[in-house]
């Protein structure tokens, strides 16, 4: 019973649960009661939105009971792929297959936990087109799911740059107000950080799709385990893995292709800005892991170098700028691409704690970033502004908020006791065997990180209150507190216990270790 | 059982909070210090188990990290070093929480005070009784934290934040240089646990790192580092004592300390005098064994804490603030620590560490009171006469004063001590260990020897001038001040009595364990002494012989025992063990002579105006310095790299540089502003629809 039980569709059903939620939302609006024109308006619109997030709310919390379904039947102690499913689709050597390994189990748990959180986030604060918001969201998170389940190039490359277009819509009908000038007129400025981010991806995924076709050519299937151990010839593996590279680094993002991420996260609204920085920007990371590193040991190797440059230039360049940002939001934007050079440069070190650093700073980051973007939304939704200069003594008013923010900071800083700790000095440890330079120069991110953190806390929190308007701001209320202190949880969870992670991560990091050492004729 | 020590206050710490909410700040005072006295007493209880009855040992918790040989266990380590901390940490925190209710009253905000107060001491505990660098490390950063929060406490102010952020990120700074020793360490060993890397340090096992120059013994093995080929262990030795300096604040990275007196001055006392800037003394005596085979990274040790000892001193001879006078104090003796550290004194440094927790604290605690009195005012030169106000203030800080000035009868022994104040039996010991080193040949022992005798002269002056000019000679203070002080209630009262009672004999009663005769079995294993190297062991050994010679003895019967002891010993010449004494004098003499006659503000060999003066004034201009070599540039640079970088490099040639491409080529793009978006997620699809067709072609080819 129970072997019939285990191997049910469940990654397939965990994956498309969000995409019949939105289906749902489009009946609703399809049976909504229409004006003359067409158009949902007055009590109809009302009580579709309200169904909206319900049914949005329900389809998320649904998921994230099937991906806990999922992780029970899951064998940590495993490392190979698990709960495998393959069914005949194009043809050709390419196949519908899904499966999880000890890499991307506790991303998918991260998007299915982080989700419910994006749409609560929004519950307030979006008051337009909810219905297509909530849809948007719901499409967006089967294609993560999608992402850290495929085996099947061609069906993560459907899932990786699917993932693009709910998001683009995101930030782009719902991001905030106010224009740019840009290119000889004016737009909005959402609409020109939409087009940023879209053009940035677009190219990366251009030469994936060049990459994608090659292999397929060469290898004549699109399977991940079968290319896995196909072996490239050295000389394309280096065209291949900078295709993959070019990618993946936007989507990190690495510097210096990361000037998206602070117009994109400035104007998403706050549930678009967690769900980027909690899973979106781990989809590069874990393209690096499942492709380039197994495909292409050889060219990871000779190039690891230049990763190495590029994020220790990331750790100290963003750091530096994050420290002359006024925009809070652009402050943890910033930071963000300093934190994910950590998991690039721990990545591509090839050693068990660089590897492990780098995922785990990807979960933690996913908890503490993910919960700073909603504390600068709890002021936000109040204020309407991000302007660091607007805010000041809100520790007076708003104490709880006051002590929550502390804490996420404190995690954004690395403080030992939160999960920020753990990857960052694994991270370093690994690339202190490599090259001690390396650690080195990472370790300027750990100065740099306190003074730009502890200098946003200070601003927005200390001091006394000088803009009257903050005078009457009410505290964190009981759907804000509870968001932010399921994350404190968690985040507080793995900094004094992070081994129920790094044990998932360790047999299937040994397996990639082991593939390549032998790929590259010597250990590691 | 024992975690309990550890753990009692970090309970104090998350219930103070509710607690005082449900219940009031009384409730929340209470139960965190009723915490404290139970984990005060345990830790006495373990202290005479473990460090007088030899019943070391480690009790381990749970898995911290594990990721493949990187593995740090939650533990509470109990040797003989870990014990001397428990005790001095958890006596004096609980000391600090009851006087900070008195102390406390007129500020308001109990219960977060007290809550941060055992937080702190939770984190000083974890560090203390570490078992690997690892969680040694979590309490470093702990109690950083916890000092960040404290000197911010009034967060209304301005400096105070100012100064909270400085020293969180100076001792980021120290933090840097540590964590890449931890990183060394594991590069090194494949361990980050005390046992197994001081076990192959001891042992001289063969290790092999990766990519090391060559597998070799471990007190030999070069490794690169940062492009250069190096002795490994003096590599770790000296990127450890880069944190050590942070939060010792060492000169260098002293300059968050004195800014540090922004907190409420109970902090002062528990944090930045008695606790945790001993952390770094603690570090390297915890690792004295990797120091005793890193030659070079002892004598940096050595110079760093005798200029620190030497220029801490200098700045406290002109500070007015009574607080910053005790901070710079303090900078100072941090500096004798290390320096005894250095020579390879680790006794001496840990009896100095231990007695300066009793003076110092006392001397704080009684700064708080007189602060209380006068108003909240700080500045001694408004102060005077203040002895008729609180006499028994006065008596006490006379107390902390004679301990930190040295003040005893040199080369007289009373039941095999030497018969003085805490401060004289352990700051004398310091400095002779020095010379004994010097006479061993050990570098910079000589020069730590002067630093620290001209330290002694000018300790002795500035602790005198404040005593002069707070208490004695007339009143300065405005008549308000006069005539109506501020009560101080006995609860802050009480609490220096005991700390008086140590800074008067805790020299003497604790000196036959920690560096006398017993000292071998007292420590057990948890320092290092090796016989080829003869600190404070000399003097020791001379001060131990003299017991033989009944109550009292003199400095040359001893000398006769130690040439039966033959070997390579050398003589201390009796001078040495009277200089420091003269120091003393000297130095408490030149305050008498200036402050005890005539006007006491009147100028004295220094003036006003004078370069000399404006350079202690200014502190040796450090913050100026740093200021602008580092925090204005990373300021601007920052600005830089963001205009200029992302906005106009990248992106200007970047997406900025397509998209107009684009624009211009094809207007449509007009269509964004209108609300097309949809047409942009229809172009991801078409590369799909390219492949599918590739595909397809394949498959039917």
């Amino acid at each position: 019973m129970t072997e019939s039980f285990a191997s049910q569709p469940w990654l397939t059903m965990m994956t498309f649960a969000p995409l019949v939620g939105a289906l749902f939302i489009m009946a609703a609006r399809v049976v909504a009661k229409k004006d003359n024109d067409g158009a949902i308006v007055g009590a109809a619109l009302e009580q579709l939105d309200r169904s909206a997030k319900i049914i949005a709310l329900a389809f998320t919390v649904g998921t994230f009971a099937i991906s806990l379904g999922v992780y029970a039947l899951f064998d940590p102690s495993n490392g190979g792929f698990q709960l495998v499913e393959q069914y005949a689709w194009i043809g050709g050597g390419v196949s519908y297959k899904m499966g999880v390994d000890g890499i991307s189990i506790l991303f998918v748990l991260l998007t299915t936990f982080i989700m419910p959180i994006c749409i609560l986030a929004s519950w307030d604060a979006i008051k337009n087109r909810v219905a297509d918001y909530m849809i948007a969201f719901l499409v967006l998170e089967t294609l993560m799911i999608g992402v850290f389940c495929a085996l099947d190039l061609f069906l993560f490359y459907i899932f990786f740059e699917g993932s693009l277009i709910p998001m683009f819509l995101i930030i782009g009908v719902w991001g905030s107000k106010g224009t740019k000038a840009f290119a000889g007129f004016e737009m909005p400025s959402k609409v020109y950080a939409a087009l940023k981010f879209f053009l940035y991806t677009l190219v990366g995924s251009l030469l994936l799709l060049i990459a994608m076709a090659w292999m397929y050519a060469t290898a004549g299937t699109t399977d991940i385990v079968a290319l896995q151990q196909f072996d490239f010839p050295v000389g394309a593996q280096k065209w291949l893995w900078f295709a993959f590279f070019a990618s993946f680094a936007v989507k990190m993002p690495m510097w210096p292709v990361h000037t998206w991420l602070p117009d994109a996260h400035v104007q998403a609204p706050t549930a678009g800005s967690v769900v980027l920085a909690a899973i979106l920007l781990k989809m590069g990371g874990y393209g690096f892991l499942r492709f380039s590193l197994p495909m292409f040991p050889d060219a990871s190797m000779d190039f690891s170098p230049i990763v190495f440059a590029l994020s220790i230039v990331a750790i100290i360049y963003t750091s530096l700028v994050a420290l002359a940002q006024e925009d809070m939001k652009k402050l943890i934007a910033y930071s963000s691409v300093a934190h994910m050079g950590f998991v690039t440069m721990g990545i591509f070190t090839g050693t068990k704690q660089g590897i492990e650093g780098g995922l785990f700073q990807m979960l933690s980051h996913g908890f503490i970033s993910g919960a700073l973007f909603l504390c600068v939304g709890v002021v936000y939704d109040r204020m309407h502004t991000r302007e660091i200069a607007a805010y000041g003594g809100l520790v007076h008013r708003m104490p709880l908020y006051a002590f929550l923010f502390l804490f996420f900071t404190l995690g954004n800083v690395g403080l030992p006791g939160t999960s920020g700790f753990v990857g960052e000095i694994l991270a370093m440890t690994g690339a202190f065997k490599v090259n001690s330079w390396i650690a080195f120069f990472a370790a300027f991110g750990v100065i740099l990180s306190a003074a730009y953190a502890l200098r946003l806390y200070r601003q927005v929190i200390y001091g006394t209150i000088v803009n009257e308007a903050l005078e009457t701001i009410p505290d964190v209320d009981t759907r804000e507190l509870g968001m932010l202190a399921v994350l404190m949880a968690f985040a507080l969870y793995l900094g004094f216990n992070p081994g129920p992670a790094l044990s998932v991560f360790s047999p299937s990091v040994d397996i990639l270790m082991n593939n390549m050492g032998a790929a590259l004729g010597s250990g590691l | 059982m024992e975690p309990f020590v550890v753990l009692l206050p970090l309970f104090g710490a998350m219930l103070a909070m509710p607690v005082g909410r449900a219940f009031g700040y009384r409730a929340a005072e209470l139960l965190t210090t009723g915490l404290m006295l139970l984990a005060a007493i345990y830790s006495w209880v373990l202290f005479f188990d473990v460090a007088l009855g030899g019943n070391a040992r480690t009790i381990t918790l749970f898995e911290w990290i594990g990721s493949g040989d990187f593995k740090a266990d939650w533990a509470v380590r109990l040797d003989t070093l870990s014990a001397v901390m428990l005790v001095v940490v958890n006596s004096v925190s609980f000391l600090v929480h009851t006087y900070s209710m008195g102390y406390m009253k007129e500020y308001g905000e109990q219960s977060r005070f007290f809550a941060y107060l055992s937080l702190f001491t939770f984190a000083m505990l974890t560090l203390v009784t570490a078992d690997n660098f690892l969680q040694l490390f979590f309490g470093w950063e702990g109690v950083g934290l916890a000092s960040y929060l404290l000197i911010g406490f009034w967060f209304k102010k301005k400096s105070a934040n100012d100064a909270a952020i400085k020293a969180f990120v100076v001792n980021r700074v120290g933090d840097f240089g540590f964590a890449l020793g931890i990183m060394a360490v594991f590069y090194v060993f494949g361990s980050i646990e005390f046992d197994p890397v001081f076990e192959a340090i001891r042992n001289n096992a063969v290790v092999d790192p990766f990519g090391a120059v060559a597998a070799a013994p471990i007190q030999e093995l070069r490794i690169t580092f940062l492009g250069n080929d190096w002795h490994a262990l003096t590599v770790i030795a000296v990127l450890l004592f880069i944190g050590a300096m942070g939060k010792s604040a060492q000169f260098l990275l002293h300059t968050w300390l004195p800014d540090a007196m922004e907190g409420p001055t109970p902090v002062s006392a528990l944090i930045h005098a008695a606790t945790m800037v001993t952390a770094g003394v603690f570090l390297v005596c915890r690792c004295s064994v990797m120091y005793e085979y890193a030659p070079n990274a002892a004598a940096l040790v050595t110079v760093v804490g005798a200029v620190t000892a030497f220029f801490a001193a200098t700045v406290g001879l002109l500070q007015d603030d009574i607080k910053k006078v005790v901070a710079y104090s303090t900078c100072s003796q941090l500096g004798y620590m290390f320096f005894a550290a250095g020579v390879g004194a680790y006794g001496a440094a840990m009896f100095h560490l231990f007695t300066h927790a009793f003076f110092k604290a006392l001397l704080f605690l009684g700064s708080g009171a007189v602060i209380i009195a006068m108003h909240h005012e700080q500045d001694i030169k408004k102060m005077g006469g203040v002895k008729d106000i609180l006499p028994l203030t006065h008596i006490l800080m006379v107390i902390g004063t004679i301990a930190i000035t040295g003040v005893g009868i040199p080369t007289v022994y009373l039941f095999g001590a030497p018969l003085g104040t805490a401060g004289f039996v352990s700051k004398d010991l310091v400095i002779e260990g020095a010379y004994a080193a010097a006479e061993g040949g050990r570098a910079f022992a000589m020069f730590a020897f002067v630093m620290g005798l001209l330290a002694a002269v000018m300790t002795a002056f500035y602790s005198w001038r404040l005593i002069f000019l707070t208490f004695w000679g007339k009143s300065r203070a405005p008549e308000e001040v006069r005539k109506h002080p501020h009560g101080v209630p006995d609860t802050m009262m009480a609490p220096l009595l005991p700390l008086a009672l140590g800074a008067l004999i805790a020299g003497m009663v604790f000196y036959g364990d920690f560096v006398g005769k017993n000292k071998e079995e007292f420590w057990n294993g948890s320092l290092y002494f090796s016989d080829a190297h003869h600190g404070e062991e000399k003097t020791a050994d001379d001060h131990a012989a003299a017991d033989d010679h009944g109550t009292s003895a003199h400095a040359d019967d001893a000398h006769a025992e130690e040439a039966d002891h033959g070997g390579g010993h050398h003589d201390i010449p009796k001078w040495v063990f009277w200089s420091p004494f003269i120091a003393m004098v000297f130095g408490t003499s030149a305050a008498a002579l200036h402050y005890l006659r005539g006007d006491p503000l009147r100028p004295g060999l220094l003036r006003p105006g004078g370069m000399i003066y404006a350079f202690l004034k200014n502190k040796w201009y450090f913050d100026e310095i740093y200021d602008y070599i580092i925090v204005k540039p990373a300021l601007r640079i920052g600005r830089f790299l963001w205009i200029d970088g992302d906005g106009k490099t990248i992106d200007a040639v970047g997406p900025d540089g397509i998209a107009a491409t684009v624009a211009a080529n094809a207007k449509r793009i007009v269509k964004l502003q209108s609300g097309y978006l949809y047409h942009y997620a229809f172009a991801m699809l078409i590369g799909i629809a390219v492949f599918v067709t590739f595909i397809l072609v394949r498959a039917g080819g």
